[in-house]
C-alpha cells in the first residue's frame, strides 16, 4: 500500500511529487496553510489577535497537549496508536499531589519516580502489542482504564496542590523581552519537542521507527530491533504522559481524576492534522507542533468570539480531522497510481 | 463434560455463572424474584434491565468487528439520538415522532462512518473517531449545552416500564437480538460476514458484496447505538450529551471480547455477546454491592480485558503450551 521510501533517503522519485512537493511534505504543507490562514483570518477579525503573547498563550495552554502529542506521534509513525495518554497524565497528577500534600515526599524525588513509573507503563504496554502481538489500540484502552481507574482508588477528590516548590514553578514567568513572558511547562514543551526532533529525524532509533511504521516485516527482515523499538516507543509515549502530568500539576496546581479526560482524543487529532500519516511511516514531529496550535488556535478563536459556544470547539475539531483524514486517502491513492507505471518501466 | 467446555459460550456462562454465585454468597437475597406492583422485582430483574442498552449497542458493535471493522463512535451516536428525542418530545409531546427522529439520525451517523470505511477506505478506527469528536459537540449543539429533562409518562415506558411482568427495555433488546440471530441464521448474512472478516478480498472475489454489507453493518451499529440511546435517556429522564453513554463504546467492546468474538473478524457470536454484556453489568452491580467505589470498576474492566486479549493471543498460549517441555536454559537463547 505504501510504495514510497520510508526511510529517509535522498531518493525523491519524480512520480511521487505532487505540484513539485515531496509526497510525504504535502499533508505538512496543507497543515501549513491552515495555520496561516488562521492566523490571517484571526487578525483580520480582532484587532489584539497578532499579539505576541497571544501566541505564546497558545504554548503554554496547550504545554501539555503537545507533550503527549509529541509521544503520540513516535506511536502513530510506528502505525500503533496509544489510548491510555490521558488517563497516565491524570494519574500522574493524582500520585504527585497525593505523595506531596498527604504523604509529604520530597518534591523532587516524587517527579523523578512518576516519570519512571511513566515510562514503565509505556514499557508494559508496548511489551504485551510486541511480545503477544495484541492490537494497540486494545492493550492501550485498557492501559487507559487502569490508570483512570487507579486514580479514583487514590482519591475521588481533587486534591489541592500548595507546595511551595510547586507554587513557584507555577507563577515563575521567564520574560522574553519585550512584555512577553513564558511559563516553565511551556518550556519543558520546548525542550521535549527538540528532543523529540533529534530523536526522530538524527538517530538510528529515530530512523528504525520510521521503518516499522513503513513495513515492520521488511524491518525486521533488515535486521533491525523492531521488537525493541516498539517497546521503547510506547515507553517514550508513557515518559511523556508522565511528563505532561507534571506540567499539569503545575499549571492546575491540583491533581484531579477527572483531569485530562479525552485528552488522548486530542492528542491523536493533533497528529494527525499534522500531516502524520494514520498508517504509519510519514510524518514529522514539527507536523505534530503545528497541529496542537491549529487545534489552540481554534480555542483561541471560540474565545475571541465571545458568541460560539465551546461545543463549536469538538465540531471544528472533528470536520478538520475528516477533510485531513480524506485528504490523506485521496494523496495515498495518487501515489499508488503514479508509482505503478514507474515501477512497471523499472523492470 | 470436555466437549461442553469447549463451547465457544461455555467460557462467559462460567464466568456469569461464577459472578452472580459470588453475589448470592455475599448477598442472600440476590436470587430472589417477588412480584410487586404487578411485575417482577429483584437484583436480576434490575441487572437484566441495565445491560439491555449495553447488549444493544453491542450486538451492533458484533457484527462490525466480526467483518473486520470497529465503531468507537457509539458512545457519541447515544448522545446524539437521546438529544434528538429529548428535543422533539419537549414541545410537540409526539411519541412516534420522536422515536422516529431519534432512529433516523443514529442511522444516518451510522451510514456516515459506514460511507468513511467503505467509500473512502479509511481505517475504522479513524473513520468512527471523527464522529466520536465530534459527535457530543453535535448533541450539545442540539441541546444547546444544557441538559433536557423528560417528563412525558409514554417515553417513560422506554426505559422504566414493565410489559409482562419484565421490563421493556430487556424485552426490546431481546427481541431485536433474537430477530437479529433469526436473520443471520436463516439467511446467508451470517455467512458472508464471517467470509469478509475472514479475507475481504477472497470474500469479493467469491462473489461477496462486501462493500454494501459492510455498509449496511456500520448503519445497523448507528441505529442499535440510537435505541440505547433512548433507553437511556427514558431511563434517566433527561438528555445530557456531555456524559450520556460515556465510554460505552468501551464497554460494548468488552463484550464483544468477553463473548468470544475474535477482534481480528471472521468469528462471531450473538449470543455470547449478550453474556458478555450481562457479565459487564453483573460485575457493575456486584461493585455496588460491595461498598467499593464504583469508579474503581474501571480497573476490574481493565484486569478482564487483559485477561481475555492474552487468552486469545496465540503466541501467548504457545507460551504456555511451552513452557514444561522447555528444557533449562532454552530462555536465554530465545
Amino acid at each position: 500500500m505504501n510504495a514510497a521510501p520510508v526511510a529517509h533517503g535522498n531518493v525523491t522519485r519524480r512520480s511521487l511529487t505532487i505540484l513539485g512537493l515531496d509526497r510525504r511534505l504535502v499533508p505538512l504543507a496543507g497543515t501549513l496553510a491552515l495555520f496561516v490562514a488562521m492566523i490571517i483570518f484571526g487578525a483580520m477579525s480582532y484587532k489584539a489577535f497578532l499579539a505576541p503573547q497571544v501566541f505564546l498563550n497558545l504554548v503554554i495552554d496547550n504545554a501539555f497537549l503537545l507533550i503527549v502529542a509529541v509521544g503520540m506521534t513516535f506511536v502513530i509513525l510506528t502505525g500503533g496508536i496509544d489510548l491510555s495518554v490521558g488517563s497516565l497524565l491524570a494519574l500522574t497528577t493524582m500520585v504527585v499531589a497525593a505523595l506531596i500534600e498527604k504523604a509529604h515526599w520530597n518534591p523532587w524525588l516524587v517527579m523523578l519516580l512518576v516519570l519512571a513509573g511513566g515510562t514503565a507503563f509505556g514499557a508494559v504496554q508496548g511489551f504485551l502489542v510486541h511480545r503477544y502481538r495484541l492490537q494497540p489500540f486494545i492493550v492501550t484502552l485498557a492501559g487507559m482504564f487502569v490508570a483512570r481507574g487507579l486514580c479514583y482508588l487514590i482519591d475521588t477528590e481533587s486534591i489541592p496542590v500548595s507546595n511551595p516548590l510547586l507554587q513557584q514553578l507555577a507563577y515563575a514567568r521567564i520574560p522574553l523581552g519585550g512584555r512577553v513572558a513564558i511559563s516553565s511547562g511551556a518550556i519543558i514543551a520546548i525542550v521535549t519537542v527538540a528532543v523529540a526532533t533529534w530523536l526522530a529525524h538524527a538517530t538510528r532509533f529515530g530512523r528504525t521507527v520510521y521503518a516499522i511504521g513503513g513495513s515492520a516485516k521488511s524491518a525486521a527482515l533488515m535486521g533491525l530491533p523492531v521488537g525493541g523499538t516498539l517497546v521503547r516507543v510506547y515507553a517514550f509515549s508513557g515518559f511523556c504522559a508522565a511528563l505532561a502530568g507534571l506540567v499539569m500539576t503545575v499549571y492546575m496546581l491540583s491533581g484531579y481524576s477527572l483531569h485530562a479526560v479525552g485528552l488522548e482524543l486530542d492528542a491523536i487529532a493533533a497528529v494527525v492534522i499534522g500531516g502524520t500519516l494514520l498508517t504509519g511511516g510519514v510524518g514529522y514531529v514539527a507536523g505534530t507542533v503545528v497541529g496542537v496550535l491549529i487545534l489552540g488556535i481554534i480555542q483561541t478563536l471560540v474565545i475571541f468570539n465571545g458568541t460560539l459556544s465551546s461545543w463549536w470547539t469538538r465540531i471544528v475539531v472533528g470536520i478538520l480531522l475528516f477533510v485531513f483524514c480524506v485528504s490523506q486517502k485521496l494523496i495515498e491513492k495518487r501515489a499508488s497510481r503514479a508509482s505503478a507505471p514507474s515501477s512497471e518501466k523499472s523492470k | 463434560m470436555k466437549s461442553l467446555f469447549r463451547h465457544s459460550l461455555a467460557w462467559p456462562a462460567v464466568t456469569l455463572i461464577l459472578l452472580l454465585g459470588l453475589n448470592a454468597v455475599m448477598n442472600p437475597g440476590f436470587l430472589a424474584l417477588a412480584w410487586r406492583d404487578g411485575h417482577l422485582y429483584g437484583s436480576l430483574v434490575d441487572i437484566l434491565n441495565r445491560a439491555a442498552p449495553l447488549a444493544l449497542v453491542s450486538a451492533g458493535m458484533t457484527l462490525v468487528i466480526a467483518a473486520r471493522g470497529l465503531d468507537i463512535s457509539v458512545g457519541a451516536v447515544v448522545a446524539i439520538s437521546a438529544a434528538v428525542a429529548a428535543v422533539i418530545i419537549g414541545p410537540t409531546g409526539n411519541l412516534g415522532f420522536a422515536i422516529a427522529g431519534a432512529l433516523g439520525v443514529a442511522l444516518l451517523c451510522g451510514i456516515w462512518n459506514g460511507a468513511l470505511v467503505v467509500g473512502v477506505g479509511m481505517q475504522p478506527i479513524i473513520a468512527t473517531l471523527i464522529l466520536m469528536v465530534a459527535g457530543r459537540g453535535v448533541a450539545q449543539l442540539i441541546t444547546g449545552g444544557q441538559i433536557l429533562t423528560v417528563y412525558y409518562a409514554p417515553y417513560d415506558f422506554i426505559g422504566n416500564g414493565y410489559l409482562l411482568g419484565l421490563p421493556f427495555a430487556a424485552l426490546l433488546a431481546g427481541a431485536v437480538i433474537v430477530l437479529l440471530h433469526v436473520l443471520l441464521s436463516v439467511t446467508p448474512l451470517g455467512l458472508f460476514i464471517r467470509a469478509i472478516g475472514i479475507n475481504p478480498v477472497a470474500s469479493r472475489i467469491a462473489g461477496v458484496r462486501a462493500q454494501p454489507i459492510t455498509l449496511c453493518l456500520y448503519a445497523f451499529g448507528g441505529l442499535m447505538a440510537g435505541l440505547a440511546g433512548l433507553i437511556i435517556s427514558s431511563n434517566v429522564k433527561s438528555a445530557d450529551a456531555n456524559n450520556a453513554g460515556q465510554l460505552l463504546e468501551l464497554d460494548a467492546i468488552l463484550a464483544v471480547t468477553l463473548g468470544g468474538t475474535a477482534l481480528t473478524g471472521g468469528k462471531f457470536s450473538l449470543a455470547g455477546t449478550v453474556l458478555g454484556a450481562l457479565i459487564i453489568q453483573t460485575l457493575t452491580s456486584t461493585i455496588y454491592s460491595l461498598g467499593v467505589p464504583p469508579e474503581v470498576n474501571l480497573v476490574f474492566k481493565a484486569a478482564l480485558i487483559f485477561l481475555v486479549m492474552l487468552l486469545q493471543s496465540p503466541d501467548f498460549r504457545a507460551t504456555f503450551k511451552r513452557l514444561p517441555v522447555r528444557p533449562p536454559g532454552a530462555e536465554k537463547t530465545s
